[in-house]
């Protein structure tokens, strides 16, 4: 008998180490020959822990499981959730990126190559690096750090760049609130961003990688440096990746955190052992990166696309998708929600069906109040914008923005005041101090947001002109993009500004 | 101010243990964070003493390596207690009630942010999202995380009273 017990961090938060302890007592006491796999998350994170059983039948489910659970899990007496490819929430899912993500073990290489690992980079090797860089460029496959840059693009201006040394580095910092996709695949099928890297490699001609990966998250740093020492030694990585001739080797850095050290020119200067302050462009990190060198700078599921896309062509990826934004998006669905989890999905979904559809609405039972998509420096999304598409453009259309592609949902008991003087606080602490509109601005949002908390009538006139200087001033997104959240909460949520001015007089 | 309690004398590290620490990373490019994470790691924060021993090592200005150890969040630059509590006060956490309890647990603890219980038992911290965001609030408690938190849960933790 087959056990998995996801060992992804969130559903070690909710108690996975012990179920696994459990299982494995249980099953030593009763002589049961039990194979126990710590796979990564499918996902389904109010399901968590949620083991899966196969006896000869499948995979059934069976969530969230509790130690106490245990011995009716063995007896098989354990109400169970069916076979979980079957459940809804997977059966709407066209996952790409996250095909393999809770299915295997996510050190076993073999068990990779099983589930369609490598075949893309063993296609890639046998093209040019003209080709691989127009194969990524026709997929459309868009930057999915915030910026939505098309990939194939930067990747040809590094690839076209000469130089002795070029790099490749993936931006594995993910800061933003509501986000976790790069956590989840790291943790849980960590060869796919490996592969996509060694074949970005070959697609620019970059012999060296790295991950800088955020402190905050010691489980993926763990599982991805085993990863890496696993494909030095079967070869996926090192002088000679696959037995093509050609060089790609890798490492996994540690970030200090700092949330601007997300941001890609702040990031090259943490990973050259610098203050992570910002860095004016140009010159772009394509041409002028790492160590002054032309470098790839791409977050994790941009990288860890890569494969699919590969595997199955640019074609079929670029088949999924709506206008601009081609593909499939890793929603990350968070906050006060009753279903959160990752749902990986073409783009087009509207943002109403997300929230109330695939996520069931609030964890409270409350009506909804707002949305915040794209981390921090998103905006507030009310219900009246529900019908906005998941797509780059079209939520730009609407004052928002997709960003990393996490969703926070908020209930109604939301103070969208204190969310807006939250924004600015996080600004302030955050701000790597390049520029005055983003770290006096900040200091100054916080103030007059507590002035309008008070009742001052001049101050939402004064915070409106602040966020223009913030977005007019401000060198990179933190201080450009924080008037994104605190605006749209003025702006969407007027009452929650008022009541407390009437509060005061 | 209870917060700030004594720190544990810290007997200063000589700049020979220091260069042994991080010897292994000279050969690395940009060695300089792996190098204070190694120290940080060994003695619980960056010393004084690393200073000077970086700066000669790498070929900075001390001023510099300074700069780099202030800019950060993470790194130290004295002791923290026994144990390190991060709370989550991010966004997502914060649509679950993350604020009311983290305030719960410091005011149990009688510390603010940052601060560290009179017996140096517990350093309480921020922190800006775990990638928790689906089963907030989170913690995490000397690397290990912990979903759907609430005070009495991170006091048993802690093993002190409610
Ligand atoms: C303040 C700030 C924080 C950022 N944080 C991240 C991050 O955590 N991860 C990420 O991939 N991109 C982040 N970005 C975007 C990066 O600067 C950059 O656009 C991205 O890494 C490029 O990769 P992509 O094209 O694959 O998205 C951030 C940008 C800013 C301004
Ligand atoms: S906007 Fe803020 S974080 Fe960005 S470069 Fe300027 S000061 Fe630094
Ligand atoms: S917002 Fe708290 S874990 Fe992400």
């Amino acid at each position: 008998m087959k056990i998995w017990v996801p060992m992804d961090s969130a559903a070690k938060a909710l108690g996975a180490d012990d179920v696994a302890r459990a299982i494995a007592r249980e099953a030593a006491v009763r002589g049961l020959d039990v194979q126990i796999i710590r796979n990564g998350t499918r996902g389904m994170i109010w399901l968590e822990p949620l083991v899966e059983v196969d006896a000869g039948e499948g995979r059934i489910g069976y969530g969230a499981v509790t130690p106490a659970d245990v011995p009716a899990l063995l007896d098989g007496r354990l109400n169970s959730l069916g076979p979980v490819d079957m459940l809804d929430w997977m059966r709407r899912q066209t996952r790409l990126t996250f095909a393999r993500c809770g299915v295997i073990d996510p050190l076993d290489l073999d068990d990779y190559q099983a589930h369609g690992g490598l075949a893309g980079l063993r296609r890639a090797i046998a093209m040019s690096q003209a080709e691989i860089v127009k194969e990524v460029f026709d997929s459309g496959l868009r930057g999915r750090g915030g910026a939505g840059f098309p990939t194939g693009i930067k990747w040809r201006t590094v690839s076209d760049a000469v130089a002795d040394q070029k790099y490749i580095v993936c931006n594995a910092d993910e800061g933003d609130s509501g986000t976790f996709a790069d956590r989840m695949i790291m943790e849980g099928d960590p060869f796919t961003l490996i592969e996509g890297m060694a074949i970005a490699g070959l697609g620019v001609g970059a012999t060296r990688g790295y991950v800088y990966l955020r402190s905050e998250y010691p489980d993926a740093i763990r599982v991805m440096e085993a990863a890496v020492v696993i494909a030095r030694q079967r070869g996926m990585l090192g002088p000679d990746v696959l037995g093509s001739g050609r060089a790609f080797d890798m490492q996994i850095r540690t970030g200090a955190g700092a949330y601007v050290c997300g941001e890609e020119t702040s990031l090259l200067n943490s990973l050259e052992g610098k203050r992570g302050t910002v860095r004016a462009k140009p010159p772009l990190p394509a041409l002028e990166g790492f160590m002054g060198k032309p470098t790839v700078v791409n977050n994790v599921i941009s990288l860890a696309t890569v494969p699919v896309i590969f595997e199955k062509g640019a074609q079929h990826y670029a088949d999924f998708g709506l206008g601009r934004s081609r593909g499939t998006v890793t929603l990350q669905i968070a906050g006060n929600v009753r279903h959160g989890g990752l749902f990986e999905t073409a783009f087009g979904m509207t943002l109403g069906e997300v929230v109330n559809d695939i996520g069931g609405g609030t964890l409270s039972g409350h009506p909804v109040k707002a949305v915040q998509v794209g981390g921090p420096l998103g905006a507030y999304m009310p219900v009246s914008k529900f019908d906005t598409p998941m797509g780059y453009e079209e939520f730009d259309q609407k004052g928002g923005l997709i960003g990393h592609a996490g969703l926070v949902v908020f209930d109604d008991t939301a103070d969208m005041l204190q969310m807006a003087r939250f924004a600015m606080e996080f600004c302030a602490v955050e701000s790597c101090g390049k520029c005055t509109p983003c770290r006096i601005g900040a200091v100054r949002g916080v103030e007059t947001i507590d002035r309008i908390a008070n009742g001052d009538p001049g101050a939402a006139a004064l915070l409106t002109d602040l966020c223009e200087t913030m977005k007019d001033g401000s060198l990179c997104a933190l201080g450009g993009f924080t008037p994104y959240p605190v605006m749209s909460a003025l702006t969407q949520f007027p009452d929650d500004f008022a009541t407390h001015k009437e509060a005061a007089e | 101010m209870l917060e700030h309690a004594p720190a544990p004398a810290a007997p200063s590290p000589a700049a020979e243990e220091i260069r042994d620490v991080v010897r292994p990373f000279m050969g690395l490019e940009g060695p300089l964070l792996p190098m204070l994470h190694a120290i940080q790691e060994v003695w619980g924060h960056v010393p004084q003493a690393a200073v000077p021993v970086l700066a000669d090592l790498l070929n900075l200005g001390r001023a510099e390596v300074h700069g780099v150890i202030s800019f950060y969040h993470d790194f130290r630059d004295h002791p923290a207690g026994k144990r390190v509590l991060k709370i989550c006060r991010a966004e997502a956490c914060q649509a679950v009630g993350g604020t009311g309890v983290a305030q719960a647990v410091l005011d149990r603890l009688g510390v603010d942010w940052h601060g560290t219980t009179p017996d140096g038992a517990v350093t309480v911290e921020p922190v800006y999202c775990l990638g928790l965001c689906a089963c907030g609030p989170a913690a995490m408690l000397d690397g290990r995380v912990i979903g759907r938190i609430d005070a009495d849960r991170i006091a048993a933790e802690l093993g002190v009273s409610a």
